[in-house]
């Protein structure tokens, strides 16, 4: 399938300050990719620069095979979709849909059309001629992505598009997008600091730190195979336990324990004596009759008990530092107590202690 | 307050019993009252002055209310009262004054609302700088500028006139509007120009289609800032215009202060109180734009 | 559907520099005009010909110091600066003074707050003409303020204020305080509804009375607020002409004549343009003296971006 939106060696500096990188990206045509990382590591800038609202300093911008690098935001053929919603206050609804379409000078029958279609699609229909200070939350975003949808463009972009709303309104809008996005079957981009938001939604997810790209793949290799230290770090939560140690062949040996890492898969088919980081995430520290089958079998305190409902958050002394396990909800874990745990060889992550890449 | 009664023969319950005239109470109030009438007192004296013919003042005291009220004054100072020569009252100088009003603040309204917005909305290498000298030029003592603008309008041939002094009320006006303008816009949130910029609109399509009608609290104020202080204006209004042009603040100076015949004191604070009228009026139909007008101007600078 | 040929068809033309945003600079011309043609260039202007000999027209033969020098052997200049540095300091007292309380006592929750600020704030709108013309028919020695006291009975009273040297100063400071502290109250009252609540909470569970919690707490978290009150009742003084004018006319004799009048006076009536530039410019020299504590104050200590 062709690329969409295809990003070539983008530079962006503000002052001496460089936002971006030498930033490479293929995004395919229907494809839903989320920019995902902290603030300030550049997921937004991209995004204004796909739309036109920042000038880069170096690279190029492709949107359905032209290079719009140089293109005003509303000729790029995109919409975008705002974290504070960024309607027009005193415009009504119907306003709001409609100012790109009359600035484009589009007929007014088929402006008329395409507002009518896109508040069906979002069951918006009985807000069009309210002012968006007399609708809710929801509501509003609702309406910014209808702005979106009236101009009949491929591409989407979203910045940080659930951010203002509460977390059961989010869950519900987070539903309703991939919905939607089954249906439109549009190119979207969609910015987020959110893991959740980020696992749920992607076809692929671009994990950004400082301006660079540092892994770009399906949610589910991200999450299972974590390219380097940071990106494992920054994936579930919570966070993966983290321990240092020595590989020496197939065994890493740690302060306080030792595991033969034999049914890992290394990502190259040899690999030298080295130092090394041992990440475990605390859903996968086995507990129980299982632990005694792992790989490993030790034993730890437990410090901390958080009971979450469906699942219980314990926090142990293992090996001299603080590790997290997450276990089943009921299982009536007292701090004070001893509590068996045990690692599984193929649900380890190896990575080089300098460079941090997973081994 | 402070003062409170403790109750020692029931046990305390429900609301604190209070001393409405307690001791900080009695203090508070009587200092407000009493620096209220140092503020009224001149306003209260100018009335009734100007009510009083001028035999009562002779004989009177200027706090006295007036025996006898008549209008007289008020009517000789809007029509009659000499300046020089010309003794056509301060009608002449009221309408000097609405002439200059108008096209000054709609130029320098205008003119600082779409500098606010393009500092804000479509920032260019430098415009921050010229924003900082105009807003340094704001403290500069108009003093030091006079005499090089007299040149300019000699120059482009508006000395004297109406508009010379429109022109320079714009242009002193407009560190604070700007500013003003600009505080406000930056603070509409940055995305709402994105999303008009994705929308196709331009300059001037997102500043009358989106920023203007947002700004319309903004506009109130500048509209109380610019009336009060064009209207007030002494020094440019006596530099910058000739006798037949003189705005009114310029024209009761001179009538107040002119030194041929009898001081006719009723007419003379018939005339100031006519003079502070239109300031006075605004003031008061706008409560707490004011404020919020010289609030913004002052502390967000 | 076309794919990305290699080299990238340029459709568009980079806009050029100069033109790129040229809309949003044709719009702010006046705003460019006025800051470099009238502030600074204005500015300049004056300073240069301050070292001329001009008189009735600006003319360009240097004569380096000679006006500063004749402007600091002037008599009437000095009376000028004494009068300012007087007016200056008492006003900047009384000011902050009365606008500080004033502001404290409307922020105690008190009834008719409105009204009591509509009060202390509207002479702010009158002109200074206006307001000179006012006090100056108050303090008429013949119907004013002395002679009501006299007939009062106290017939020794003496507040004779526009005819006496030595005191006119003062009448001029009771009407421009009259003008000008509602301004001041004003700001500062915004500055105290600022301070969060919980402040006053906390000192209320701690048992601090309410007046040392005013000069302990709330004025050093108001320090801002009070420097721009300062540096706003600083560049009104030194524009100080109007009231003068309408109230003194500078008189008796020249005991209340201020320099911006100086200035006003050389340029326009004596016909002297090198003494008003010269004095210009000792009135932008005392602005930047003034101002540049503020700025490093306001500036100088957050770094700026």
């Amino acid at each position: 399938m062709a690329n969409s939106v295809e990003i070539k060696n983008l530079d962006l500096n503000f002052g001496a300050f460089k936002v971006l990188k030498q930033l490479n990206l293929d995004i395919a045509e229907g494809e839903f990719l989320v920019l995902l990382g902290s603030s300030g590591c550049g997921k937004s800038t991209l995004l204004n620069c796909i739309a036109g609202l920042l000038d880069v300093s170096d690279g190029q911008i492709f949107i359905k095979g032209e290079n719009v690098t140089w293109v005003e935001p509303s000729e790029r053929g995109i919409g975008m979709v705002f974290q504070s919603y960024a309607l027009y206050p005193q415009m009504t609804v119907r306003g709001n849909l409609s100012f790109g379409l009359k600035n484009a000078k589009v007929p007014k029958a088929e402006i008329a059309k395409r507002v009518d279609q896109a508040a069906k699609v979002l069951q918006i229909e009985a807000l069009l001629d309210r002012k968006p200070g007399a609708l809710s939350g929801g509501q509003r975003q609702r309406v910014a992505i209808g702005r979106a949808l009236v101009r009949d463009v491929d591409v989407f972009l979203f910045d940080e598009p659930l951010s203002n709303l509460d977390a059961k309104l989010r869950t519900d809008l987070r539903v309703e997008l991939k919905r939607l996005h089954q249906q439109l079957k549009n190119t979207m981009i969609y910015v987020t600091h959110d893991q959740v938001e980020a696992m749920t939604l992607a076809d692929r997810i671009s994990i950004m730190k400082n301006g660079v790209i540092e892994q770009l793949d399906t949610p589910e290799v991200i999450y299972a195979k974590p390219c380097n230290k940071y990106v494992a770090d920054f994936i579930g939560s919570p966070a993966m336990n983290l321990f240092t140690g020595q590989l020496e062949g197939t065994t890493f040996t740690a302060e306080g324990f030792s595991i033969d890492v034999g049914g890992y898969e290394f990502a190259t088919e040899t690999h030298s004596d080295t130092t090394a980081w041992l990440g475990i995430r605390p859903e996968h520290i086995l507990t129980g009759d299982a632990a005694h089958t792992a790989t490993y079998t030790g034993t730890a305190e437990i410090d901390i008990v958080e009971p979450m409902g469906s699942d219980t958050l314990v926090w142990v002394n293992f090996a001299g530092q603080s590790v997290r396990v997450r276990t089943d909800g009921q299982s009536g874990l007292k701090s004070g107590d001893a509590l068996t745990i045990g690692f599984d060889a193929a649900r380890l992550h190896l990575f080089d202690m300098t460079t941090e890449i997973r081994l | 307050m402070a003062d409170m009664t403790t109750n020692t023969a029931a046990d305390p319950r429900g609301p604190k019993p209070k001393r409405t005239f307690s001791r900080a109470n009695i203090f508070l109030y009587g200092t407000l009252i009493v620096v209220s009438m140092y503020y009224l007192l001149p306003l209260y004296v100018m009335i009734v002055t100007s009510l009083k013919g001028m035999p009562e003042i002779r004989m009177g005291n200027v706090f006295g209310p007036p025996v006898e009220v008549t209008f007289e004054p008020w009517v000789k100072a809007w029509s009659e009262a000499c300046t020089g020569i010309n003794c056509d009252g301060l009608s002449r100088g009221f309408g000097n004054s609405v002439r200059i009003l108008i096209p000054s603040i709609v130029l320098s309204i205008a003119i600082a609302s779409i500098n606010g917005y393009a500092l804000s909305n479509w920032k260019f290498k430098g415009s921050e700088t010229f924003f900082t000298i105009l807003i340094i030029g704001a403290f500069i003592p108009y003093q030091t500028m006079l005499y090089p603008i007299v040149i300019m309008l000699r120059e482009i041939g508006l000395m004297g006139s109406i508009w010379g002094l429109v022109l320079v009320h714009t242009v002193f006006g407009m560190p604070i509007l700007t500013l003003l303008f600009r505080n406000y816009f930056a603070a509409i949130p940055e995305e709402l120009f994105k999303a008009a910029r994705v929308d196709g609109a331009g300059f001037w399509q997102i500043y009358f289609q989106i920023m203007v009608p947002m700004a319309l609290p903004i506009f109130v104020v500048a509209i109380i800032l610019q009336v009060t202080g064009i209207w007030n204006d002494f020094l440019f209004g006596v530099i910058y215009t000739k006798p037949a042009t003189y705005p009114m603040t310029v024209q009761l100076n001179n009538i107040v202060n002119s030194v041929q015949g009898v001081k006719e004191y009723n007419v003379n604070m018939a005339a100031t109180l006519l003079t502070g009228l239109v300031p006075l009026v605004i003031y008061f139909a706008s409560g707490k734009l004011f404020v919020r007008g010289i609030a913004a101007g002052a502390v967000k600078g | 559907m076309t794919v990305a040929s290699d080299p990238p068809t340029h459709s568009q033309k980079r806009p050029r520099r100069l033109f790129k945003n040229w809309m949003a600079k044709l719009a702010s011309l006046p705003m460019i005009l006025t800051a470099l043609v009238v502030f600074v260039g204005g500015t300049a202007w004056t300073v240069t010909y301050s070292f001329t000999g001009s008189r009735m027209l600006p003319k360009t033969n240097w004569v380096g110091f000679d006006q500063y020098e004749r402007l600091w052997s002037t008599d009437r200049w000095i009376i000028s600066i004494k009068n300012l540095a007087i007016y200056g300091g008492c006003s900047m007292i009384l000011t902050l003074l009365i606008g500080f309380t004033l502001a404290a006592c409307l922020d105690r929750k008190i009834r008719f707050e409105s009204a009591f600020r509509s009060i202390f704030l509207y002479p702010f709108a009158l002109s200074f003409v206006v307001t000179g013309l006012a006090w100056q028919w108050i303090l008429n020695p013949d119907f004013g303020l002395q002679s009501v006291v006299r007939d009062w009975g106290w017939t020794s009273f003496n507040f004779d204020p526009l005819n006496n040297p030595d005191i006119v100063i003062f009448g001029l400071l009771i009407a421009g305080i009259w003008q000008g502290s509602g301004l001041i109250m004003c700001i500062m009252l915004a500055g105290l509804r600022g301070i969060d609540e919980d402040i006053w909470k906390a000192t209320k569970v701690d048992g601090i009375s309410t007046i040392k919690t005013y000069v302990v707490v709330i004025i050093p978290m108001m320090r801002p607020v009070f420097i721009t009150a300062l540096v706003l009742i600083a560049s009104g003084i030194i524009k100080l002409y109007d009231l003068v004018v309408a109230q003194t006319g500078g008189g008796p004799g020249l005991s209340s004549e201020v320099p911006a009048k100086y200035v006003i006076e050389y340029m326009f009536r004596a016909q002297n343009l090198g003494q008003g530039f010269a004095a210009s410019t000792m009135m932008l020299c005392s602005v930047v003296i003034i101002l540049i504590p503020w700025a490093y104050l306001e500036f100088g200590g957050r770094k700026r971006g």
